[in-house]
């Protein structure tokens, strides 16, 4: 049988996607459709297309049937639109003369009635098979890749993935927000299950990242813009005026004893409010660079712009300067791996829990540095009257689990109060009351520590916290703080009079994820974390090339799996350098030299500079490597002189034309 | 807009000083409330716990009755009692979310020749004071500023949930800042949300005076001169068990126990009995420096 060559020879496949799409679609009836539509050589319906057995029935069509064109009606073309193609490749078709008709997440999953899914299936896929009969054979490009990497977020993901690609030989920025690296897990005094000291197994890392050859450590410092692509990213990164030179300051801490402040006034961020600190300070002693800041908003210079500036004069290196701007700087990077941690629930946010009412309600972060040896209270746990408390009571799920606050589990909570228990057991000796809804230890020797919990004596209330009040009934209850709740295992509610209160906080996206993920072009859930671009195979790529997310800004997490993130981001951005070259998608732009009057409209019009004119011949001419395929310029031209690979007007008018022909 | 009153059983009767005292601070603060003609059962209680489609109906009705009365304009439905508004919200809420219900009351509604579009905004007279009077209005019209008064005030339980959106379920502050504005101090206490006993004094009656003398007692605690209530139930079964609540505690229970708008009116200068004071059992507590200042106007 012959074929002229305006009427290709098509295969298509229907995927069941297992029952997925079986379900909702009829895939003998869709398949039989596809049968007789025109220039289809070979329809057929399998089990799983993207499998082993799926993509060699293509490659055995091309080769047996000469087909010159396929279709495969499955998924989103996010998940398997590569496997396709590389199918087609083997078998020895071009690529780009695949096209992939979305039956699963635009049909199956969403249409609730089974003939309208079956109807619009074979309406999808009458669309792709008239556009695939256009497709042109299509080359890709290869660009070379850079060798360095930008670490976005100083907290262990960040400093783990930092020393992982500095250790392969690659260049790190390391850019944090904050004046130190550290994050959260710095603020720590134990970590579970082992309880190992936070500082012993972290700050050796600190510093080892402020040391490293390959790594340039910006702290306090911001990503501004992300321009480029996979391999070639331009990033312009914003450092804050700390108004001390970083290179002079060796943190001595002359310029502290100096200021004008004699005493500590303003809370101090690390310490979460619990200790006091001047408008020059060092967050705290490991602070990586040890280097001081001064706060713009407290020191008296540079808020009234009135100050003896006792610190510039303290300072005999010279190192502060009240003067300084801020400073942009631009670096190139192949990689991206965004690392920007999490935010702490704010329990003001659940009036009955009574956090800023009552001084001895604490929220768990502020315990952790209460006792942390080097925190406020020098690893003490006191009351506000600086008393040691009898009685303290943890509650679980403050912010987590709750339609009103976040849905979500916190993953870290039961964990870390189960550790709080713990230390404030070892530390005050008080009786402590852990109240929960489910304990939630799935982890290497989780379980086991709540065990050793259970042996310590600490008292285990199953039950959701109602309220916390000063409303004493009883003569115990007097000059306590109240803890209402049902006790779901006995069945009555009760009322515990304690001296202390711990809110075990939940995890919460950062406020800032929606400006952040448009800056590095990711998704972001409803939420606010960070899209992976798959939950289970690709739990650290982004649907964007060349960015990668590790650590909790993806979701709760706590440290072993947040490490193990940031390794896999930093393996997969080494994976990236190692190839030494992206392929790029040819859906370009061209410009037909004949039709082209040289009128510029698409100069000014295109958004990333790919468009030049060439003078001599007086007509424009696309720069294969910088053009996007957005189509502002095809859309422009008045002459329709420009084309877009992929997206050529015939296909889209033949896919149209599928679409309208069956409805 | 207009703003249409519904009384409910209570304000007629063992409420009457909640109505007294309520329509008395809305004319002075030159806020027409208007009632609502040929008004019927909310169907709070009762009904509700019997047959929930009879109680939908009965709110329903008085629902449809407000929108009819708006005649294409946007009306306001004041409900001061809380059962009252507890169920006409609900209604509202349950019409519109679940199909059957909205069906099966419309179709009611239709038999007597009645349609409820759901135009209808439902509000308590603290969100009306709060959110349309505006606090300066009501600063404006105190002349007897309750100085040295310190009051607890409690909104019980139905009043700011499950359905209401004008104030923070768990830590209401509308009643607190309005009688602030009225120059009295108002105390911070964790009871402004619990249950009074409800039904329960009528029925399990240790149960339910227990709750009544929990809240009573913390406010004993917190020394303040009164409770102000925001519904009728609440008022009376705060203040009418004193006596057996001081017997089966062992306790000496005497507190005041008033209608916020009382309250309110007492410090706009209104007369006692405009306000409905002497149906009071227990006289509201006052600072000797406001006895005697309360004269007729």
């Amino acid at each position: 049988m012959s074929q002229s060559p305006a009427c290709p020879r098509i295969g298509v496949y229907v995927c069941h996607c297992g029952m997925n799409i079986a379900k909702q679609v009829a895939v003998e009836a869709v398949t039989e459709f596809a049968a007789r539509l025109p220039g289809v050589a070979v329809a057929r319906h399998y089990k799983f297309m993207c499998s082993d057995p799926g993509q060699e029935l293509i490659q055995q069509d091309i080769k047996e049937s000469g087909l010159e064109r396929v279709v495969v009606a499955s998924c989103s073309p996010l998940l398997h639109e590569a496997t396709f193609r590389k199918a087609c490749a083997a078998g020895g078709l071009n690529p780009f003369c695949f096209q992939m008709a979305n039956i699963r997440e635009q049909v199956a999953w969403v249409t609730a009635d089974k003939g309208r899914a079956t109807s619009k299936a074979k309406a999808l896929i009458a669309a792709a098979v008239e556009r695939v009969s256009r497709a042109q054979p299509l080359e890709r490009k290869r660009l070379a890749v850079g060798d360095k990497v930008v670490i976005v977020g100083g907290g262990i993901a960040g400093i783990h993935a930092a020393l992982t690609i500095a250790d392969a030989g690659k260049k790190v920025y390391l850019v944090e927000r904050e004046p130190t690296i550290g994050g959260h897990m710095a603020k720590f005094d134990k970590t579970f299950p082992t309880l190992d000291c936070a500082a012993c197994i972290l700050t050796p890392k600190m510093s080892s990242v402020k040391n490293h050859p390959n790594i340039e450590l910006m702290s306090y410092s911001e990503v501004e813009k992300v321009e480029g692509f996979a391999g070639n990213f331009k990033i312009t990164i914003q450092k804050k005026p700390r108004y001390v030179h970083e290179e002079l300051c060796v943190g001595c801490g002359e310029c502290v004893d100096a200021c004008v402040f004699p005493k500590a006034k303003f809370p101090s961020e690390f310490d979460e409010g619990l200790a006091l600190r001047k408008p020059v300070y060092m967050p705290f002693p490991q602070a990586t660079p040890a280097v001081v800041v001064i706060d713009p908003n407290t020191c008296l210079q540079l808020t009234k712009g009135k100050c003896k500036q006792k610190c510039v004069e303290a300072c005999q290196r010279g190192a502060i300067d009240l003067k300084q701007e801020p400073e942009q700087v631009e670096v190139e990077a192949a990689a991206v791996i965004v690392a920007t941690g999490f935010k702490t629930f704010d329990p003001r946010g659940l009036p009955q829990y009574g956090y800023g009412r009552y001084g001895n309600v604490y929220t768990s972060l502020e315990v952790e540095r209460m006792v942390n040896a080097s925190g406020p209270t020098g690893g003490e746990v006191v009351l506000k009257d600086g008393a040691k408390p009898r009685s303290v009571a943890i509650i679980h799920c403050v912010g987590s689990r709750d339609k009103k606050t976040h849905p979500w589990c916190s993953r870290v909570c039961c964990m870390y109060s189960l550790k709080l228990a713990h230390l404030v057991k070892e530390r005050s000796g008080a009786d402590v009351f852990s109240f929960y809804i489910d304990m939630r230890t799935p982890g290497k020797g989780y379980e086991e520590f709540y065990d050793r919990l259970l042996e310590e004596g600490v008292h285990f209330i199953r039950g959701r916290v109602s309220h916390i009040t000063d409303w004493a009934m009883t003569k115990a209850e007097e000059g306590k703080l109240v803890v209402s709740a049902e006790d779901s295992l006995i069945g009555v509610t009760r009322r515990i009079p304690v001296d202390m209160v711990i809110l075990s906080v939940g995890l919460e996206p950062q406020p800032d994820a929606q400006e952040v993920r448009k800056k590095f072009n990711i998704s972001c859930s409803q939420e606010g974390w960070f899209l992976e671009r798959h939950p289970k195979l690709a739990p650290v790529a982004t649907f964007t090339d060349g960015v990668w997310i590790a650590g909790a800004c993806q979701g709760p997490k706590d440290i072993p799996d947040t490490v193990a993130q940031a390794g896999a981001a930093a393996s997969e951005a080494l994976a990236l350098i190692d190839k030494g070259y992206v392929e790029i998608e040819p859906n370009t732009a061209e410009v037909d030299p004949e039709a082209c009057s040289g009128c510029k409209t698409c100069l000014g019009m295109c958004p990333y500079h790919a468009i030049r004119r060439d003078e001599e011949k007086g007509v424009a001419v696309v720069n294969e490597a910088l053009c996007k395929g957005c189509g502002t310029c095809v859309a422009a031209c008045p002459s329709g002189a420009i084309s877009q690979h992929m997206f050529t007007d015939d296909e889209i008018y033949q896919e149209l034309e599928g679409i309208l022909s069956y409805v | 807009m207009r703003f249409l009153y519904y009384p409910g059983c209570s304000l007629k009767s063992s409420g009457r000083a909640y109505e007294e005292s309520l329509l008395a601070v809305f004319a002075r603060l030159q806020f027409p409330l208007e009632e609502l003609p040929e008004w019927n059962c909310c169907g709070a209680t009762a009904y509700m716990g019997i047959d929930e489609k009879k109680a939908f109906v009965l709110a329903a009705r008085n629902l449809a009755l407000a929108e009819q009365h708006g005649d294409g304009q946007p009306v306001h439905l004041v409900a001061p009692c809380a059962a009252c508004y507890l169920v006409l919200l609900k209604t509202q809420k349950y019409m519109v979310e679940y199909k059957p219900i909205g069906r099966a009351i419309s179709d009611a509604l239709k038999s007597v020749g009645l349609k409820y579009r759901g135009q209808v905004k439902i509000r308590h007279p603290l969100d009306v004071l709060i959110k349309e009077v505006g606090l300066e209005r009501i600063r404006a019209a105190v002349s007897r500023p309750l100085e040295g008064m310190k009051i607890a005030c409690y909104y019980g339980c139905q009043v700011v949930r499950p359905f209401a959106e004008f104030d923070d379920p768990h830590d209401p502050m509308s009643m607190d800042d309005l009688l602030r504005a009225c120059g009295a101090e108002t105390v911070d206490w964790p009871c402004k949300v619990r249950c009074c006993g409800a039904m329960l004094t009528g029925t399990v009656e240790e149960v339910g005076q227990r709750r009544s003398y929990m809240i009573l007692h913390e406010a004993m605690r917190r020394g303040v001169d009164a409770v102000a209530t925001a519904c009728p139930l609440c008022q009376f079964n705060l203040e009418c068990f004193q006596g057996p609540m001081s017997r089966r505690y062992r306790d000496q229970v005497e507190m005041s126990v008033a209608y916020f708008t009382q309250i309110v009116g007492k410090a706009m200068g209104l007369d006692e009995r405009t306000l409905g004071m002497h149906r009071l059992f227990i006289p509201l507590r006052q600072p000797p420096a406001l006895l005697g200042t309360s004269h007729d106007c």
